[in-house]
């Protein structure tokens, strides 16, 4: 039964050891703010951190988590995270939401790791995640305002 | 006309299954005709809204409309409250259930303001007109000194008394007739014409929300179909005993499909059911199903568009509108254009697949489902159960994106027939393998153009024909020519003042469920009619723009009867939302102020533009492209809607931008191919959508003020854009585009 770290908390879950990460936090768990898109990393929905790095969790089977740090959405509560969401509440970025978790554990990974990044690299840590109400420009936008707040 | 009625606390409870105290009111008005509705779901003629206050001065605003991204479930309570002059802060938005007590809740056709905005004021200023005569009558004051303003009643003399303490001495009141019902100004707007954020915005960003696919009941469980991949089929062979050996499955169960149309049927298949999502998946791959074929399975959507395109250039079709004499024109012409254009089927792929949770119990079905609409979901239920619809509760809850495909109840019908087979609330996800192959697709269609000039490159006759299959062929396989209704959407319709015109129909039998797609058969004829006469331009050495306005000509309320074309106008009087050129030229005069239009730009740049009306509402659009080899770019995108009064600008705004892109999306990448009467593509690997990388870094929107009825806002950013961008990379390579998606033609 393998033991998973997420959020801070250690579970064991009873499932297959090649069951995505996806579905134990939704299905075993009941962690639901993380999200199903395609199950096959080209949607960015499913997006969570592992040990920190943005990963497309529908992909990464269980197997490969043990004593693995994981954060989703409904653990995200760094400085960082605050700043992301503040912005993406002021600048009313979400449409129907659904692939919104995704963005922002997306756009938080990408802020940890560069503090200022550019419209290039926005556009490159950001096009693994689809949305398909088209917020992008906002999102674009969010991130800039995010990291003009940690900036300051 | 409408008429207000006070609601027992019973029957709220029954709408909305939250219990209420205190004043509650309800409108029942006739709906606007339907006659766009091809869902014929059978509603009856009432409609009922509510709002509730009680005591403690808590508002509750009942939101009959799915929200699924357009910010419907905030901006037609936000008119509530501000007619009401209720504080914002202490408005709860309830989910109404699916209940033909509401009239349609179908929310799709971009009409959830433009049909309800006049019923929600009046709901709103009569809760008001009750507060103030509550208060008038506490006080022994006239009517007249007493005034609404936010969540309190104001004396003239300055004394005040908040809503809930009035609460209870309002809801005993006669309700006020319509006629002596004052409605506020423009200029008394608190909220209308506000940037209001939506109700649901915080627990978007936390991740705090519910969507279809993730509503969960003790003691279920999980679901996962295997469907056939041509329409009609019937299985022929599997093997159970393989998926039952996967860790996890608990059962294996047929689904039979219908014996005639798709309508809102499931499409035969077979489920695994298991103890969760991932098991039920690698059950269903056990399964090796053979299928029986059909009428439909050596369906090949190349062959198929290439037969479209043969017909409508081969010769006449039926005439549907009719000016003057085209043939003579052409005749007469300096100069005859003709063209071919073909654009594909196209997938919805919302964000989140059709996902539902089912529960039946004792002859009793619930559903819980990201549903556009659950008055058919009900009524499609209840048919497969063979219950009463009032036997079938239907829980909507937020629509991961819809964009039409979740106003089909296909995968909530699926989901009850195995919960009554299983007798364990079943909660079914369709894989994005599923939904890209199994779709309600949108129409592909074949359109020609014959167009004459005269000497001073003036158009003289327009000629169009096109072959489309028609989503009525879902409903009733009779149907093999699209009906005017839809042919209606910018084909039809075409504004041109061009003495001598003709709008043609040829067959086009569906081989595939046809469904509406945002902004619909607007798609196609508006790639269509847009590049066409963009080509004419050119062909006259002028303008676009100007060509543009020319072609529209003067401004005037179109009148189609006596052509002979029968113009549905989205299900409104023509009177009431008359077709206008001058609105039409008026967004595309603003569109060329807000841009560098006309500007020299290097070899391999352009601008493009492009205008429709749809869904009452009138949109221009201009793309920048930079074309450098292969490589295709769009720069920058800019919009300018017109669609009379708007509620919530600020969500006008991001439908407009989202429905440019999505118009984008479908341009650049969008196609979905058939052979062997199977889908091709599964998913966003080879149907690929919208990306960050592939948006414009510059997205421009601007908003008519207008104070003309309110219009639709969710679909008509979509029609313009493509058009636009084709119209751009002709005017940067000379290389005319006339089939989509440009990615056959360039690296995007
Ligand atoms: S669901 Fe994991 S990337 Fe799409
Ligand atoms: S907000 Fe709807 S998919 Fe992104």
């Amino acid at each position: 039964m393998p033991e998973l770290k997420i959020n801070g908390e250690v579970h064991a879950v009873d499932v297959d050891a090649d069951t995505p990460l996806l579905w134990i936090l939704r299905d075993e768990l009941g962690l639901t703010g993380t999200k199903y898109g395609c199950g096959i990393a080209q949607c960015g929905a499913c997006t969570v951190h592992l040990d920190g790095q943005a990963i497309r969790s529908c992909s990464m089977p269980a197997q490969a988590l043990e004593n693995r740090d994981i954060l989703t959405i409904e653990g995200l509560d760094s400085r960082v995270a605050r700043a992301v969401q503040e912005a993406w509440i002021r600048l009313d970025v979400v449409q129907c939401g659904y692939c919104q978790s995704g963005q922002i554990m997306s756009a938080v990974a990408l802020l940890e790791s560069n503090p200022a990044p550019s419209d290039d690299e926005i556009d490159s840590a950001m096009s693994g995640n689809i949305c398909r109400c088209a917020t992008y420009q906002r999102i674009r936008a969010a991130i800039h305002a995010a990291a003009d707040t940690l900036a300051a | 006309m409408s008429t207000l009625s006070k609601l027992s606390r019973r029957r709220f409870l029954e709408l909305t299954g939250v219990s209420a105290t205190g004043l509650l009111l309800g409108a029942a008005v006739s709906p606007a005709s339907r006659a766009m509705d091809v869902l014929a779901t059978a509603t009856g003629e009432r409609l009922n809204l509510f709002v509730s206050l009680r005591a403690d001065g808590a508002v509750e605003i009942v939101a009959h409309r799915s929200e699924m991204g357009t910010g419907i479930r905030t901006s037609l309570p936000q008119v509530v409250a501000d007619e009401m002059e209720a504080d914002w802060s202490r408005v709860r938005v309830i989910q109404a259930l699916g209940d033909a007590a509401y009239g349609s809740q179908n929310t799709d056709g971009s009409r959830s303001v433009r049909n309800f905005y006049a019923t929600m004021r009046q709901m709103g200023a009569a809760a008001r007109r009750m507060l103030e005569q509550a208060a008038a009558d506490t006080w022994r004051a006239p009517l007249a000194e007493c005034r609404a303003r936010n969540h309190e009643v104001h004396h003239a003399d300055g004394r005040r008394l908040g809503f809930g303490e009035l609460a209870a001495r309002a809801a005993a009141l006669p309700l006020p007739g319509l006629d002596d019902l004052p409605l506020k100004g423009r200029e008394d707007f608190r909220y209308i014409g506000r940037n209001v954020p939506i109700v649901d915005l915080h627990d978007m960003t936390t991740g705090n929300t519910t969507y279809g696919i993730d509503v969960a009941l003790p003691d279920m469980v999980y679901a996962s179909i295997e469907r056939t991949p041509h329409l009609g089929g019937r299985i022929a062979a599997y093997d159970a005993a393989a998926a039952r050996k996967v860790a996890g499955v608990l059962d294996v169960v047929e689904l039979q499909g219908p014996e005639g149309p798709p309508a809102f049927n499931n499409v035969e298949g077979l489920a695994v059911i298991a103890s969760n999502t991932w098991s039920a998946i690698k059950g269903r791959e056990a399964l090796a199903v053979q299928w029986r074929p059909s009428p439909h399975s050596d369906h090949d959507s190349a062959a198929y568009l290439d037969a479209l395109q043969a017909r409508v250039s081969g010769g006449p079709g039926r005439v549907a509108r009719e000016r003057g004499d085209v043939e003579r024109a052409l005749g007469d012409a300096d100069q005859v254009l003709e063209a071919s254009y073909r654009t594909p089927y196209l997938a919805h792929a919302p964000m989140e697949p059709p996902a539902t949770l089912a529960r039946v119990d004792g002859g009793r079905c619930e559903v819980w489902a990201c549903t556009q609409n659950p008055q058919a979901t009900q009524a499609a239920v209840a048919s497969a159960l063979g219950v009463d619809k009032a036997a079938v509760t239907v829980h909507v809850t937020l629509l991961g994106g819809g964009f039409g495909r979740k106003s089909k109840p296909d995968f909530s019908v699926e989901a009850a027939r195995l919960a009554a087979h299983v007798g364990r609330p079943v909660q079914l996800t369709w894989t994005r393998e599923d939904d890209v192959r199994h779709d309600y697709y949108h129409a592909c269609s074949a359109m020609y153009f014959r167009g004459a000039l005269d000497g001073d490159g003036r158009a003289t006759a327009w000629l169009a024909r096109q072959a489309t299959p028609a989503i009525g062929a879902t409903f009733d396989p009779a149907v093999t020519r699209l009906e005017d209704g839809w042919l209606s959407q910018t084909f039809g319709s075409v504004p041109f003042a061009t003495p001598n015109l003709r709008i043609e129909s040829h067959e086009a039998p569906a081989h595939v469920r046809i469904g509406w797609l945002r902004s619909v058969y607007n798609i196609p004829f508006a790639f269509g009619v847009c590049s066409f006469v963009d080509e004419l331009a050119h062909a006259a050495g002028r303008d676009p723009a100007q060509y543009w306005q020319e072609m529209i000509g003067d401004d005037r309320h179109l009148d189609f009867a006596p052509e002979g074309f029968e113009f549905s106008n989205y299900g409104r009087a023509i009177a009431e939302y008359p077709y206008d050129t001058g609105r039409m030229k008026a967004v595309l005069r603003q569109l060329v102020a807000n841009i560098p239009w006309g500007e020299t730009l290097p070899e391999g740049q352009g601008w493009g533009l492009a205008v429709t009306r749809s869904f009452l509402s009138y949109v221009a659009v201009a793309s920048k492209v930079r074309v450098d080899g292969d490589t295709l770019v769009v720069e920058e995108l800019h919009g300018v809607i017109d669609a009379g009064t708007v509620v919530n600008p600020d969500r006008v705004h991001a439908q407009l931008e989202g429905g440019m892109v999505f118009g984008l999306s479908l341009a650049l990448n969008g196609e979905i191919t058939f052979a062997d009467g199977a889908a091709r593509q599964s998913n966003f690997h080879d149907y690929p959508v919208a990306r960050l990388n592939q948006v414009p870094r510059v997205i421009r929107t601007h908003i008519v003020d207008s104070e003309a009825l309110p219009a639709g806002v969710g679909e008509p950013g979509v029609p313009p854009t493509a058009p636009s961008i084709a119209n751009a990379v002709f005017a940067a390579t000379g290389q005319r585009i006339r089939e989509l998606p440009l990615a056959r033609h360039f690296d995007v």
